[in-house]
């Protein structure tokens, strides 16, 4: 109990210090030209964060692109197609991929992936498709882990009535089972958004930290995330406001992340 | 006599465990056969020996014939889906899929390849019009399976099978979930399906057997201990251990 509670008050006094720093500051240099505007020079006053979130939202999306397919089929494959002495050796490896240091992630993106992209289809190779692969990967243990679960709680008598009709195996799996998985197969890519919205260290590693609104895959761009860790060292007066409020936005957005994974697990409930 | 299915000296293997000893056992066309016998006897086991649906039990191993229409189920060359279309199975809990009325009753044909298309929606007012189940839901055909009350759900999953037109319709306790006034509704139902199908059920309640089965098999520890005409081994069995379980002394 007081363990739990514990945890709620650090998570209530940091939402409180973030949002009296940051909160002031928005309010100050105003709504539109803290989030739309992207001339970001704090030695100037100027406070854009346009570009970066832009950045962070484009790379999240990157990386579902390659994660969640990837993790979804892992999970369909795990639990439809391979036995359950396999399964129990496959799944905990999957979930120790989570117990990589992110830094570690980084570090294959800056020496495997980024030259392998600068050779391939040029550019600088640390860029958003760089840092897009890097986080696809990390957030397959969350993806695949959850849509586990999730697809081993779907009744039995699905996949029976569905087999007992004529369907083979893959039919079952996708015209049922799938459907009668799907709200927290979302819950589970929502929360795969949420892990890669919120990573920093290996996207500061290979996304190559240039403030501009990407105009392709290739292009170097700076996150949310990345702009906080890089500056807050050096940072005073209103740039380290200014950092804090990015803070406020990052924690909305991963707030409403879980909300909405919340509302879909719900759903899948009240639908039973 | 006209037989459906001839089952050969089966015997079924759990791993190690013998579920199913040598039974045989001839299924009548156009009948209904009642598979009755304490928990454990192996009747639900040799059901779902019928369309292979053991199959699906890692370590299951099985010996002996199933002849359909003179060729056997387990023999080399037989497609499983094939088989599972021409032995339809309804069971113990009622299992509609989370989709809508209408694709639930559909998913027969289409994982057989058929598209979506007119004659699909012929098929599928058919079959829930067979399973007496067309009047309640001719106006909700695209809402959720799962929203029906549990007996029409049973009733669907009944339409289910009608609609891929099997030769056989296997049935695990198809009222073991029901209360009794919908129970009298499957039992009615079936006897009304009789006239085109074969139907082997499974039954715990020997009520129903009485009242509704041609012919009946008592199994016991996995062997089958009688099987005659169902008046015949309710009012005169001839082995013991028959009398014994339907006069309820057993166990």
């Amino acid at each position: 109990m007081a363990l739990a509670f514990t945890a709620l008050t650090s998570l209530l006094l940091i939402a409180i210090f973030i949002f009296k720093e940051g909160v002031p500051f928005i309010a100050r240099v105003g709504f539109r030209d803290f989030l739309l505007s992207s001339d970001w020079r704090p030695q100037a006053g100027h406070f854009g964060i346009y570009p970066m979130i832009v950045a962070s939202l484009l790379v999240t999306l990157g990386a579902m692109l390659v994660g969640a397919p990837l993790g979804i089929a892992c999970a369909v494959f795990l639990n439809e197609f391979v036995s359950k002495p396999v399964t129990r050796v496959i799944k905990p490896t999957i979930e120790l991929l989570a117990g990589i240091p992110s830094v570690v992630y980084g570090f294959i993106g800056v020496v495997v992936v980024a030259p392998l992209i600068r050779s391939q289809f040029g550019g600088p190779g640390l860029s958003m498709l760089c840092a897009s692969l890097i986080l696809g990967v990390m957030v397959l243990p969350t993806i695949i882990s959850i849509s586990t679960d999730v697809l081993a709680s779907v009744p039995n008598a699905y996949r029976e009535g569905a087999l007992a009709l004529g369907a083979t195996r893959w039919q079952s799996v996708h015209l049922v089972i799938l459907k009668a998985a799907r709200s927290g197969i979302v819950a589970a890519v929502i929360l795969g958004m949420g892990r890669a919205i919120g990573e920093t260290m290996a996207v500061i590693m290979v996304a190559g930290n240039t403030v501009q609104v990407p105009r392709s895959a290739l292009d170097s761009v700076c996150t949310l995330t990345a702009k906080i860790a890089m500056e807050m060292g050096s940072a005073t007066g209103p740039h380290r406001q200014a950092l804090f409020a990015i803070g406020v936005v990052l924690f909305l957005m991963i707030m409403m992340f879980n909300a909405l994974a919340m509302t879909a697990i719900k759903k899948r409930f009240a639908g039973k | 006599m006209d037989i459906a299915i001839q089952i050969s000296n089966l015997d079924l293997f759990y791993g190690a465990f013998h579920a199913l000893k040598n039974v045989t056992l001839a299924i009548e066309k156009k009948k209904i056969t009642a598979l009755i016998g304490p928990s454990g006897c192996g009747k639900s086991t040799l059901l779902r020996a019928l369309n292979r649906m053991n199959d699906l039990i890692p370590g299951c191993r099985i010996t002996g014939a199933v002849l359909l229409e003179d060729k056997d189920i387990y023999g080399p060359g037989i497609d499983v889906c094939e088989l599972r279309k021409n032995v339809g199975m309804v069971f113990q809990r009622p299992n509609p899929f989370p989709l809508s009325i209408r694709d639930n009753v559909s998913f027969g044909l289409r994982v057989a390849g058929r598209k979506n298309s007119a004659g699909l929606d012929e098929i599928v007012e058919e079959s829930l019009q067979n399973a007496w189940l067309w009047e309640q839901v001719k106006d909700k055909l695209e809402t959720s399976a799962l929203d029906l009350p549990l007996d029409q759900q049973q009733r669907l999953c009944v339409a289910r099978v009608l609609a891929v037109a099997p030769d056989v319709i296997l049935m695990d306790e198809p009222c073991s979930a029901l209360d009794p006034i919908s129970t009298a509704k499957i039992e009615e139902l079936m006897l009304e399906l009789r006239r085109r199908y074969t139907i082997a059920i499974v039954t715990h309640n020997m009520q129903q057997a009485a009242r509704i089965s041609d012919y009946s098999a008592y199994l016991l520890l996995g062997e089958m201990i009688e099987f005659e005409a169902t008046p015949q081994i309710f009012e005169n069995p001839k082995d013991k251990r028959t009398e014994d379980y339907i006069t309820g002394r057993y166990g």
